[in-house]
C-alpha cells in the first residue's frame, strides 16, 4: 500500500469494497453460504473470505453445485482447498437430481448440465436455510450481470426480477428479506477479468493446472475447443479429436467450457495474453451463453448463478 | 498475519488507481457515442462484443452501429430502446482505472441518477452544441450538487456540426457557469468535444486550437482525487465483532477485534479515541488490514482495530475522536429522494433507516417542501413526495445515530430508508443538520 499520500492502487481499494460486503452480509444474515466451484473467481472469493475474518475463521461453509460434468484437475484443487482452510463442505449434486426426477437430463449431442444446477443449487438454498449465498459473478462478465446488484433479491421461488431492484447508494445495502426468500451477494461485482488475475499473483492464489498450457485432446464444437478426455461432452464420429496445447479461461461444466489454444504455462504468460485478447472469457469459452442474445439474463431470472 | 495468507510483493509494477465517474445524458446527447469510444480507445469493447452489437444493429433496421447495446443489457432495455436501469462498464489506462456508472438522463430515471452519483467522484454531464443548456442540463448538475459528486465536467459534445466555433462553446460556458453559481459547484470544468469523431475526446483535437484545455481522457486520468476524501474526522462505524474463539491459540484466545470501513479521518496505533455511544475513551492497540498490521487506516480501507481497554462495543456503534465527534443525533433535518412508485412520502410515514451500520425505525415528522429539480423552485404546500421526486424533510429516529452534515462526509451524512412491509429501498437522503 502506498501511505505518502493516503493513496490506495485499485486492487486495493476493491479488495476494501468486497472485504465491507463480506462482513456486512456476515453481520446481517443468519445463514450466509458462499458458492464454490473451484474456478478461479470463487478462488478469489475465497481469499477475500479468508482476510474479512482473519484471524477468525471463516464463518460461514462453502457449497458447491457439482454438474458431475467436472475437470478432475479442480476437483482436486477443491478438496485440497476446503481441507486447508477447514471450512465445511456442501455439495449440491445435478446427478442426484436426475436420479430422484426432480430434473431431467437434456438429450442429444449438445445436452448440458448448465442449466439443470439450478434446480439442485435452490433446493440446497432451501434445505440448509441459507439466507445468502455468495457467488463470484462479475459485472464485466456479461451484460446481463452488469446490471446485477451486489446484495441481489431473491424471491420465495429464487427468481430474479431485473425489472425490480433495489438501488444501492454509498455503502449501504439493504439485507432486509422475510422468510424463505434470499439475497446473492457478489462481492467482485467491480472486478474486472484482470483485475482477478492481478490479484492472483499478488497474493500468490494457486489455481487449478487447467488454467496453464498444457497438451490436451480435444474436439471443435460450434468454434470451442472442447474436451475429448473426460467424455463429458458427447463427441460425435464427425468431430475428430487431436491434441493440442490448451488452457482454459473459465472453469465450468466440461460439457460446454472451451479451452482457449495456447502455450502460456505461467502466470506472467497468461495475464500477457488475457490483456491482449480481443475477444471476451465468456464469448470465448461458454456454449452456454450463445443459445440467444438474453441467455444468461433468463437463466438468471429462473436463479442461475 | 498467518502465514498461510501471506501475500506477495506485487509483481505488477503498476499502480493504477480507482476513479468512479457517473455519466448522465440521453442517446440525443451522444452518451453512448462518448462512452462506446472511452470504451473503444482503451481497447475494452471485445470483438464478440461488437459483433453482436453489429449484429443487432442491422436486424432492426438502423443506420448506425447503436453502442447504446453495449450497456443496455436487459431483453427489455433492448426491446424498448431505452435504459431503464444503472449499467456499470470497466475500462482502464496504464494509469487509472475507470467505472462508469451509466445513467438515465430523463427526469423519470432521476433515482437512476441519484444512485450512480452517490459513489461517483466526478460526473460527467453531456451538452449537445446545437441545443445548449437545457432543462434537463440544469437538472443534471444539480442532482450532481446534491449527491456533492466532488468533480463537474461538462462536456460540450457535437461541436463538429457547429463547425467547432469558439463562440457557441463560450455562449454554453457563461450560461452554464452562472447557472452553477447558484449550486455548490467546487471544481468545475468545460470540454468541447466531438464523441462521434473523437475530437477532444482522448486525444486534443487539432480542429479546436483556441481551447487550450486537455483532453476528456486525459483529464480523467490526471484529476486529482485524493483530497476528496474527508481525512480530517476520524469515523469508524463498527461493523462486525471478530473473536477467534480459539481456545487452543493462546494468542488468539483473547483476540477481540473491531472490524469496519473506515469512513473519514486516519486512525494510527497510539491515538486515544472515544467509543459512541458509551462516551468512553481508550487507545488504539494495533491496526490490522487485509494484509496484516498497518501504521495508519483511512477511508476507504477495510482494517480491524483493537483497542487498550475492554469495552462493550457492537455492531452500529462509532469510533471517534474525543474531541471531534459526529452528532448523536434522534432529529435529523434531510433532504431526501423518493425512489418507489408504491406509496408517496407524507408526515407521519413510517420507515426502516439505515445508516453507516446501524439501523433504526424512523418517522416522518415533517415535509419542509418539495424541489422541482429543473427550476429549483421550493413547493411549501407539498403535501407528499412521490416516484423521482426530492425534497426536505426532517425525522425523529428511534435511537441515536451518530452523523455528519452530508457536505462534510458522503459515508456518514448519507442514509436509507426501507419500507417495512415491503422490503424494498423507497429512499435515499443525505443529511443537512441533526440534534
Amino acid at each position: 500500500m502506498q501511505r505518502c499520500d493516503y493513496l490506495l492502487s485499485q486492487l486495493d481499494v476493491l479488495e476494501a469494497e468486497s472485504i465491507h460486503i463480506f462482513r456486512e452480509v456476515a453481520a446481517e444474515f443468519e445463514r450466509p453460504v458462499l458458492l464454490f466451484s473451484g474456478g478461479k473467481d470463487s478462488i478469489v472469493m475465497l481469499r477475500l473470505a479468508q482476510k474479512a475474518f482473519w484471524p477468525a475463521p471463516i464463518p460461514f461453509p462453502v457449497m458447491h453445485v457439482d454438474t458431475g460434468h467436472n475437470f478432475p484437475e479442480v476437483m482436486e484443487y477443491r478438496d485440497r482447498r476446503v481441507a486447508e482452510l477447514g471450512v465445511r463442505l456442501v455439495v449440491a449434486s445435478v446427478q442426484d437430481a436426475i436420479d430422484s426426477g426432480r430434473v431431467v437430463e437434456q438429450k442429444g449431442r449438445r445436452a448440458s448440465r448448465n442449466r439443470l444446477q439450478i434446480t439442485p443449487l435452490l433446493d440446497a438454498i432451501e434445505e440448509h436455510g441459507f439466507d445468502a449465498a455468495f457467488g463470484g459473478a462479475r459485472r464485466d462478465e456479461e451484460k446481463a450481470r452488469a446490471k446485477e446488484r451486489v446484495v441481489s433479491f431473491r424471491d420465495e421461488f429464487g427468481q430474479w426480477d431485473p425489472k425490480n431492484q433495489r438501488p444501492e447508494l454509498w455503502n449501504l445495502f439493504n439485507t432486509r428479506i422475510t422468510q424463505g426468500e434470499h439475497v446473492r451477494v457478489f462481492p467482485l461485482s467491480n472486478w474486472t477479468e484482470l483485475d482477478i488475475w492481478d490479484y492472483v499473483r499478488r497474493e500468490e492464489l494457486e489455481l487449478p493446472p487447467i488454467y496453464f498450457a498444457h497438451t490436451r485432446r480435444v474436439f471443435e464444437r460450434d468454434g470451442l475447443l472442447l474436451d475429448a478426455e473426460t467424455g463429458f461432452a458427447n463427441r460425435g464420429d464427425d468431430e475428430p479429436e487431436f491434441e493440442a496445447s490448451v488452457r482454459y479461461r473459465t472453469v465450468g461444466d466440461a460439457s460446454c467450457t472451451g479451452a482457449v489454444k495456447s502455450n502460456a504455462a505461467t502466470l506472467e504468460e497468461v495475464i500477457a495474453e488475457i490483456a491482449a485478447t480481443r475477444i471476451t472469457e465468456r464469448g470465448q469459452t461458454r456454449a452456454d451463453d450463445r443459445t440467444s442474445e438474453a441467455a444468461m439474463e433468463d437463466r438468471k431470472k429462473e436463479g442461475y448463478f | 498475519m498467518a502465514s498461510t495468507i501471506e501475500p506477495a510483493e506485487s509483481a505488477s509494477a503498476k499502480t493504477m488507481d480507482l476513479l468512479r465517474f457517473a455519466t448522465a445524458g440521453s442517446v440525443d446527447d451522444g452518451k453512448s457515442t462518448l462512452i462506446g469510444r472511452l470504451l473503444f480507445d482503451s481497447k475494452s469493447i471485445f470483438e464478440d462484443q461488437l459483433e453482436s452489437v453489429e449484429k443487432t444493429s442491422v436486424d432492426r433496421g438502423e443506420e448506425y452501429t447503436n453502442l447504446a447495446l453495449l450497456t443496455d443489457g436487459l431483453r427489455a432495455e433492448r426491446e424498448q430502446g431505452i435504459t431503464i436501469d444503472v449499467a456499470y462498464r470497466y475500462f482502464a489506462t496504464p494509469r487509472r482505472k475507470f467505472i462508469i456508472a451509466d445513467t438515465p438522463g430523463h427526469i423519470q430515471y432521476t433515482r437512476n441518477m441519484v444512485t450512480g452519483a452517490s459513489t461517483a467522484d466526478l460526473a460527467i454531464i453531456l451538452v449537445d452544441a446545437r441545443k445548449g443548456i437545457l432543462e434537463q442540463s440544469r437538472r443534471h448538475a444539480f442532482l450532481t450538487t446534491l449527491l456533492q459528486v466532488p468533480h463537474l465536467v461538462v462536456a460540450i459534445n457535437k461541436m463538429d456540426l457547429v463547425d467547432y466555433d469558439q463562440a457557441v462553446y463560450e455562449r454554453i460556458v457563461d450560461e452554464f457557469t452562472a447557472f452553477a453559481s447558484k449550486l455548490e459547484v467546487t471544481d468545475l470544468t468545460f470540454i468541447p468535444i466531438s464523441a462521434l469523431h473523437g475530437d477532444n475526446v482522448v486525444e486534443r483535437s487539432v480542429n479546436m486550437p483556441w481551447y487550450d484545455g486537455s483532453s476528456l481522457l486525459h483529464h480523467l486520468e490526471h484529476v486529482h482525487i485524493a483530497s476528496d476524501r474527508n481525512l480530517i474526522d476520524v469515523r469508524f462505524p463498527v461493523q462486525y465483532v471478530i473473536r477467534p474463539h480459539a481456545s487452543t491459540d493462546p494468542e488468539l484466545h483473547d483476540y477481540r477485534g473491531y472490524a469496519g470501513q473506515v469512513a473519514g479521518g486516519v486512525l494510527k496505533p497510539g491515538d486515544e479515541v472515544v467509543h459512541l455511544p458509551s462516551g468512553l475513551t481508550t487507545t488504539i492497540t494495533h491496526i490490522d488490514g487485509p494484509n496484516g498490521p498497518v501504521d495508519e487506516a483511512y477511508a476507504p480501507m477495510s482494517v480491524t482495530l483493537r483497542l487498550a481497554d475492554d469495552i462493550d462495543i457492537s455492531r452500529g456503534d462509532m469510533i471517534a475522536r474525543p474531541h471531534n465527534r459526529p452528532e448523536a443525533a434522534q432529529d435529523l433535518d434531510a433532504m431526501v429522494c423518493w425512489m418507489t412508485p408504491d406509496r408517496v412520502l407524507t408526515p407521519r410515514t413510517k420507515l426502516v433507516i439505515k445508516h453507516t451500520t446501524r439501523t433504526a425505525k424512523a418517522l416522518v415528522k415533517d415535509l419542509h417542501y418539495r424541489l422541482d429539480v429543473n427550476t429549483l423552485h421550493r413547493d411549501d404546500q407539498a403535501e407528499g413526495l412521490g416516484l423521482n421526486e426530492i425534497g426536505r424533510i426532517s425525522l425523529r429516529v428511534t435511537q441515536p445515530l451518530f452523523v455528519d452534515d452530508y457536505n462534510r462526509n458522503r459515508l456518514t451524512g448519507g442514509f436509507i430508508l426501507i419500507d417495512e412491509a415491503t422490503n424494498n429501498t423507497v429512499g435515499a437522503g443525505m443529511i443537512t443538520g441533526a440534534r
